[in-house]
């Protein structure tokens, strides 16, 4: 029998905020163990919360970009359980009255190849709520030691319908959620750094069956390729087991990367009773048309829209989408370009070459560099105006990228000016002619290849400042009056 | 003057520093005096930093030597409920899982006491985190009531109200979630003063039932109380409950607002259950009033039956989320035979919390399980919404509302300890008011034969504070009972 696996996916987002959710403290990574704390994030005894109205901008602008309605009003509540990561034993969450309700996200599966853009599809999304993120438990020898500096760091939760049906198809899902979270400021995403964090909850059915099978809980998801090789585990084992005559019962299980394998964490039994309730501590939040306004006109265009309008209006191959694309920083440097001198196809082509090469091979990021759009722009505009050949262009790009000086400035000072003086030409193809009487024979025979050597001799004697479109006119011209 | 400067009031005091008659340290000195010679039998105090009180009363001195005056409690001492967080200071909520807990910071109400130049004067006895209504419950001592040391003080801020009784303090601040200000009011013969949820800021105020509590004044005239509660009421960034209102000048207000009113007697509030002494005294001030002009109506509550009931649900159901903190992790007491990190939990909470806590806690973590909660909490809230209309559809038809605030006088040390449903009946008048949020007072209006005192309590409109402290001047103008003081020799 042919299987089926539904896959629906619980990803934790950190927002991007200055202070944390629901007090002045600073929110941050990578800081001395309970440095980023005040009484609040401590859950001293009197301390209340307030709203970072900050995370809650941040969520509906997820949302929105997710195509999710956002509720009138929504509520807090707390999730009542023990751990000893969370500082009030209590998480302030949302249960009933979500902020983000519905919504979809566009996938694109893996193409037959590299260069071929593969098959497109939406998920649907179930809710995206906002709550405070927990601290983190260190093991040392006998010890466990507490480092509250991300308890309440404002989270988000967004729950997929269980659209899935591969590993593959997960991985895409949250490569397309990364790109939407870090395009749109929401935040950076960085799974080593805990700022997405991803569940599964897998099971497998007879293909063509509608219902569903029992679901298993997988944690531990913490990388993007983790992700896949973790659901794909489950479900091998699911089905498996079915095969073999057993069941699959309902538990959640850990996924252990490095072992490539998951244990079983807690079976259905042991859950937890959350007791939530409305926290009575925070007042519901009412969103209205204004605010949502304001935000709406925050929001960066999403990626597969842009890809598209890369299609459309500037006739771009996918190759050079794909790169520019997932990248919104390389993508705004690419169309403030285009906004200058109008040849989009060879902006592109310099950034897919040879910006994103340099880049590389320096090691810095776009923000780094001292190649602004401009300076792209303005080569491009000299190489169309005939005023530089390709190869000087790269040349003077090479210089450009190095110093941050303008590509006229390059070309005036090092003379790479292209020469179109049709006299001053005339003269040194004629002395080429007359010093290479066999490729002039050749060309006379009918070798129309000839007519190349000879215009690379000119090159050569130009430094390969002559405009090539000129010297071959010349050479034509000439060799045709000794016919 | 020396020998009464104890029972001197604020108002009082404060012409007395403002006059040059008595420093602020000669205050402080007085009253360290007075808890030496009282506090054995009292006990209303858990401790007491003198030395930051004389401290700061010396600046308030140096202050007015200088010509500044902060405002009228400048120099003036007041009794903190060990409830409330001063920076530096302990905050136990009487438990021994806050035993050793000192506060980082300070509450709102404190930080704005302060700013008024008054003098935090002590910690002061509670049931253990505020639940109970005798002070029994603390972990650490009981206290007397001063007018009879046989009996307990009411509670759950008990301290706050003995202090002032017994000329410790001439104010105190105390925190009212059921009953908790005006109750022990009530049995020591002083002023007690719940304001509307939201008057006052939370923040620093340990939670007990988030949704309830509220910070008020304790003092031994209605003048006081006003000025008490000028100083620490108002909208607060830091407590998202916090409302945002004008504040007036209470104290102006006192003898500005002259009525008559129209007061709405409940017959809910009367009758089978209430002490005859009581319903006397209370039946009493209500002829004064209507001798004084006013026009009184019967009103109906008729959900107060339920109050009670709802009451306990809601309390127990946010104490048991928000008592979940004390764990043994960070700031509480750890128990020493933890084997592992769950058994960190049951310990350190079996041995930190007393019988009283753990009994809500029990019952609030019942009321919010799953299958439970439709049928305890949800139909608690909606039942807290009728009790809610029932105030305010009888507010409409009267200025204020006049009723006993608690069944009977002071009962006996160790009386009802055993018996916490009967224990539970002495907020039945109370905890309405902090279910429908409105503010109440209690004011002494008489004293039962055997010499102790009984309260009135005046409920009224939301953020109709000043209201109800006119209504209660007016009384207090025309009797003596706030001059009365117990003998304590």
């Amino acid at each position: 029998m042919e299987y089926e696996a539904v896959i629906g996916l619980e990803v934790h987002v950190q927002i991007k905020t200055e202070s944390k959710m629901f007090t002045r403290a600073p929110a941050g990574y990578g800081h001395e163990p309970n440095t980023l704390t005040d009484p609040v994030v401590l859950g001293m005894p009197g301390t209340l919360p307030v709203m970072n109205k900050r995370a809650i901008d941040q969520i509906i602008k997820a949302g929105l970009m997710l195509g999710c309605d956002i509720a009138p009003v929504c509520k807090w509540d707390r999730k009542n359980y023990f751990y000893p990561d969370s500082p009030k034993n209590y998480q302030i969450s949302q249960y009933d009255r979500p902020i983000c309700i519905g919504g979809q996200l566009e996938i694109e599966l893996p193409g037959p190849s590299r260069n071929v853009m593969g098959e497109h599809k939406f998920i649907h999304l179930t809710r995206i709520h906002l709550e405070e993120d927990v601290g983190k438990l260190n093991h040392v020898e006998n010890d466990s030691l507490v480092d509250y500096n991300r308890a309440g760091t404002p989270l988000m939760e967004i729950v997929s319908e269980p659209d899935m049906h591969s590993g593959e198809e997960a991985y895409a899902y949250l490569t397309a959620l990364r790109q939407i979270m870090v395009q749109g400021g929401i935040s950076d995403c960085d799974m080593e750094k805990g700022q997405l964090r991803c569940d599964a909850n897998i099971s497998v059915r007879p293909k063509g069956v509608d219902t569903l099978g029992v679901k298993v809980e997988l944690k531990n998801l913490n990388s993007i390729s983790g992700v896949r090789n973790g659901i794909d585990y489950e479900i091998k084992r699911q089905i498996k087991t079915i095969q073999s005559g057993g069941q699959v019962v309902q538990e959640t299980r850990r996924w252990d990367a490095e072992a490539g394998a998951a244990t079983l964490m807690r079976t259905k039994e042991m859950a937890h009773d959350y007791r939530y309730f409305p926290d009575p501590d925070l007042m519901p939040v009412r969103v209205d048309q204004d605010w949502l306004q304001n935000l709406r006109a925050t929001l960066p265009e999403l990626p597969f829209e842009r890809q598209r309008r890369y299609f459309d209006s500037f006739d771009l191959p996918y190759t050079v989408t794909s790169v520019l694309v997932p990248d919104r920083r390389l993508a705004e440097f690419f169309e403030e370009a285009v906004d200058e001198c109008g040849e989009p196809k060879a902006v592109a082509n310099w950034i897919a070459n040879d910006l994103l090469r340099e880049l590389s091979a320096g090691g810095i990021g776009i923000e780094d560099s001292k190649l602004r759009p401009a300076h792209i722009a303005g080569l491009v505009k000299l190489v169309k105006d005939g005023a530089i050949s390709n190869n000087i262009a790269k040349e003077v790009f090479i210089a450009m990228f190095e110093s941050g000086r303008r590509p006229e400035e390059i070309v005036e000072e090092k003379g790479l000016k292209q020469s179109s003086d049709t006299g001053e030409l005339a003269g040194i193809c004629n002395e080429v002619i007359g010093a290479n009487p066999k490729s002039v024979e050749d060309y006379k025979a009918g070798k129309q290849n000839a007519i190349n050597f000879l215009k690379g001799q000119v090159m050569k004697a130009t430094k390969g400042k002559a405009n090539p479109h000129i010297v071959d006119q010349i050479l034509r011209e000439e060799l045709d009056k000794l016919a | 003057m020396a020998e009464t400067l104890h029972y001197r009031t604020a108002t009082e005091l404060g012409r007395d520093l403002e006059s040059g008659a008595v420093s602020s340290e000669e205050i402080v000195r007085a009253l360290i005096e007075r808890t030496r010679a009282v506090e054995d039998t009292v006990g209303a105090f858990l401790s007491c930093d003198e030395d930051d009180a004389l401290a700061r009363a010396r600046e308030s001195d140096e202050r007015r030597a200088r010509g500044e005056r902060r405002g009228p409690l400048d120099g003036i001492p007041v009794g903190i409920k060990d409830i409330l967080a001063v920076e530096g200071q302990p905050l136990t909520c009487a438990s021994r899982m806050l035993a050793n807990f000192v506060s980082p910071y300070d509450a709102t109400a404190i930080r704005k006491l302060k700013a008024t130049g008054a003098v935090p004067w002590g910690r002061l006895n509670m049931d253990e985190f505020a639940m109970g209504s005798s002070t029994e419950n603390s972990s650490v001592k009981i206290t007397a009531n001063p007018w009879n040391p046989e009996c307990i003080p009411g509670g759950s801020s008990g301290g706050s109200a003995a202090c002032v009784a017994a000329g410790e303090a001439p104010l105190s601040l105390g925190s009212d979630t059921g009953g908790s200000i005006r109750q022990p009011a009530a049995l020591c013969g002083v002023v007690g003063m719940k304001p509307t949820y939201g008057l006052v800021s939370r923040y620093g105020l340990v939670a007990f039932a988030s949704s309830l509590d509220q910070i008020g004044p304790f003092a031994r005239t209605v003048e006081d109380a006003a000025l008490l509660l000028q100083a620490v009421a108002g909208h607060d960034d830091r407590d998202s409950t916090s409302f945002k209102t004008e504040i007036p000048d209470y104290r102006r207000e006192l003898s500005q607002r002259r009525g008559p009113w129209k007061l709405g007697i409940p017959k809910e509030y009367f009758g089978e259950g209430v002490d005859p002494e009581v319903e006397k005294a209370v039946r009493a001030a209500i002829e004064f009033y209507r001798s004084e002009g006013c026009e009184i109506v019967d009103v109906s509550l008729p959900h107060t039956e339920y109050a009670i009931g709802v009451y306990y649900i809601i309390a127990t159901a946010e104490a048991s989320s928000n008592l979940a903190r004390y764990d043994g992790v960070r700031y509480t007491h750890r128990s020493k035979e933890a084997a592992d990190a769950i058994d960190l939990y049951f310990k350190s909470r079996a041995e930190g919390f007393g019988p009283e806590v753990k009994r809500r806690i029990i019952l609030g973590t019942y009321v919010l399980s799953s299958g439970y909660y439709d049928a305890y909490y949800l139909k608690a809230q909606k039942a807290r919404t009728l009790i809610r209309k029932d105030f305010l559809d009888a507010c409409r038809k009267v200025d204020a509302i006049l009723t006993p605030t608690t069944p009977a006088p002071a009962f006996r040390k160790g009386e009802k300890a055993d018996d916490p449903l009967r224990m539970y009946l002495n907020d039945i008048f109370t905890s309405s008011g902090n279910l429908a949020g409105i503010p109440g007072i209690s004011i002494p209006c008489g004293f039962s034969e055997s010499g102790l005192p009984i309260g009135l309590q005046i409920l009224g409109r939301p953020f109709e504070e000043a209201e109800l402290l006119a209504i209660a001047h007016r009384f207090e103008q025309a009797h003596d009972y706030h001059t009365r003081h117990p003998d304590l020799t």
